[in-house]
């Protein structure tokens, strides 16, 4: 998936201190592809430049926050070279991964795939062949370890969060809230919509790496049969990645 | 050499933290690490450790300890307590020798929330990207991903270099009563001046919904503006304070998640996070409005009073004239030092 190109349509950013400890460039309020790729941008910028002070960056779907030690930056030297990382002309689309994750869907795996089907009219195959058709892209992680929050949801598959959020949700779990969809990695409370669930581990301390998904990453759904579940299931526990990736430009 | 300490009681939050992770909260994790790092180092100086090295927390609770196999020179520091070696009360914030086979008991705090216990030599545990610190809702780090229980135990490393020998320091400052200094935003356009006014004006209560994850706060509800108190997720930091649908605030702590979908009306100076963080439920929270420059000014002179902790140990034992009359002379001076802290 290649990058937006600047400066169509992004809005100029705002900057927001957090503290002492941390500045949000913030392009947006809402959950916008082009937003979301000025935000990737600017995370690479950020990377490359070796911003004095810096401790680390979190992009998410609309801002990127720079983690800062206030002991060791001057605020508006910190503010002015954003600014003109962030109005560099952009000629830097990053090549990138391509994850391909086995998914069961439906059943056990997937308790809430049948309801989603029927909210919308539509058979329970037609929700799996529209959730694993598209290519998503990793807006960010975030929440709890090795949770990837992904854009490119079907809109024809939106549907709002549920009323009631379940306790608890299975680790590798695969679900969709309003026009958003997740890949969870450990278990949770969640009130999204449970469409199936992935052997892969996105966060399994003691493997090299502990985590598997950038932002920015893309990922694609491949549903396989729940018989294959144990097997895939007990290499990924042992660490294997199961899931494939290349990388694209 | 490898020494081990042995838990044989505990009660509260007791893990192993350090300075805490840096690098992955890009990836969900949040930093963890102590809770008040200034208590902390103050303990790790009392024994000559670096101030970020690994120490057990205390959270509301207490424990007895055991040395297995050599002895140890161990230190406590952080919120007061009672502590004893076999039976027999001694003061906190100092040194002690254990023997082998001595029990160091260690009661809840007082007053104040977190103790820290720190090791001559330092506890040695795996460390996972790159901190030993417990994340309990990763389930890693400290005593294979959960707080330590009765029957635990972790090892340390027997110093090599000198003893730190019998030596005190000043207790950290809890300033239990002094405002908590925050920055609004970076969502105060969010709320309503009204629900500005109450997080500045109100005096609000630690609830009991107060653990490293984050503190929620009792006190009058927090109005938000006309657009609702939905966001799309955006960055948390340690001490913002989200406010859900509900109008109570939350000031997220060390173990926080990274991300979150409520506005954050202000965020708790870094210099400060840990006077709130050694609140305990019940005790009454007030905010206080400060900028950046302000807030800056606090996060230096918290980095100085760290970096000036190993100058302020002194030898116990015997009367130290000399010392009490420069802490007369210069009481004004120390007063003001510890304002600041």
């Amino acid at each position: 998936m290649s990058e937006a190109p600047r400066p169509v349509s992004v809005p100029q950013p705002r900057l927001l201190w957090c503290g002492d400890t941390a500045l949000t460039v913030e392009f947006g309020d809402t959950i916008d592809p082009v937003a979301n790729a000025a935000v990737l941008a600017l995370d690479r910028r950020v990377r490359d430049a070796r911003v004095p002070g810096l401790v680390e960056a979190v992009p998410t779907y609309r801002s990127l926050t720079l983690h800062v030690d206030p002991c060791a930056i001057d605020p508006a030297a910190l503010e002015a070279a954003l600014l003109a990382m962030i109005d560099a002309p952009s000629d830097d689309a990053a090549p990138t991964r391509v994850w391909r994750l086995p998914v069961v869907y439906g059943g056990a795996f997937g308790i809430d795939l049948d309801d989603v089907a029927a909210h919308h009219g539509i058979s329970s195959d037609e929700v799996v062949a529209r959730h694993s058709a598209p290519d998503y892209r990793v807006a960010m992680n975030g929440f709890l370890p090795g949770y990837a929050y992904l854009s490119g949801l079907d809109p024809s598959l939106a549907l709002s969060r549920r009323e009631s959020p379940r306790p608890v949700t299975p680790a590798g779990t695969i679900s969709i809230g309003g026009v958003q969809a997740l890949v969870a990695s450990i278990a949770a409370p969640s009130g999204w919509h449970l469409l199936g669930r992935t052997p892969v581990r996105a966060f399994l301390p003691g493997r090299d790496p502990v985590f598997l998904f950038e932002p920015g990453d893309t990922i694609r759904f491949c549903p396989i049969e729940a018989e294959r579940w144990n097997e895939m299931d007990r290499a990924a526990q042992a660490g294997e990645r199961i899931a494939e990736c290349e990388t694209a430009r | 050499m490898t020494g081990r300490l042995a838990i044989r009681r505990c009660s509260g939050a007791l893990s192993l933290q350090d300075g805490g992770r840096t690098g992955y909260q890009r990836y969900g994790l949040s930093g963890s690490g102590a809770m008040d790092p200034l208590a902390m180092a103050a303990a790790n100086a009392l024994v000559g450790n670096p101030p970020g090295a690994a120490a057990l927390e205390l959270g509301l609770g207490g424990g007895r300890f055991v040395v297995e196999a050599g002895s140890a020179w161990l230190a406590t520091a952080g919120a007061p307590c009672t502590v004893r070696i076999d039976g027999v009360p001694i003061a906190g914030h100092r040194t002690v020798s254990l023997p082998d086979g001595a029990e160091l008991a260690i009661d809840p705090p007082r007053e104040g929330t977190f103790v820290y216990l720190a090791v001559a030599g330092g506890f040695r545990a795996e460390p996972l990207l790159g901190s030993v610190s417990l994340h309990l809702r990763a389930g890693i780090g400290g005593a294979g991903g959960r707080l330590f229980q009765a029957g635990d135990g972790l090892d340390f490393v027997v110093s090599e270099g000198p003893a730190p020998g019998d030596r005190t320091i000043d207790a950290v400052a809890l300033d239990r009563d002094a405002p908590i200094r925050v920055m609004l935003g970076p969502q105060a356009d969010r709320f309503a001046k009204a629900g500005i006014d109450t997080l500045l004006g109100a005096t609000f209560t630690v609830s009991h919904r107060a653990d490293r994850m984050g503190y929620q706060l009792e006190g009058p509800a927090i109005a938000h503006g006309e657009a609702g108190y939905n966001i799309v997720s955006d960055a948390t930091v340690a001490g913002s304070i989200q406010v859900p649908g509900h109008g109570r605030p939350i000031v997220l702590m060390a173990d926080r998640q990274t991300t979150g979908g409520y506005p954050k009306i202000a965020t708790v100076v870094s210099a400060d996070l840990r006077r709130l963080a050694q609140r305990r439920p019940g005790e009454a929270v007030r905010f206080e409005a400060v900028d950046l420059a302000r807030a800056r000014e606090a996060a230096l002179r918290r980095a100085h009073d760290l970096a000036d902790l190993p100058t302020r140990l002194r030898p116990l034992g015997g009367i130290d004239v000399e010392r009490l009359l420069g802490a007369n002379l210069a009481g004004q001076a120390v007063d003001a030092l510890r304002d600041s802290t």
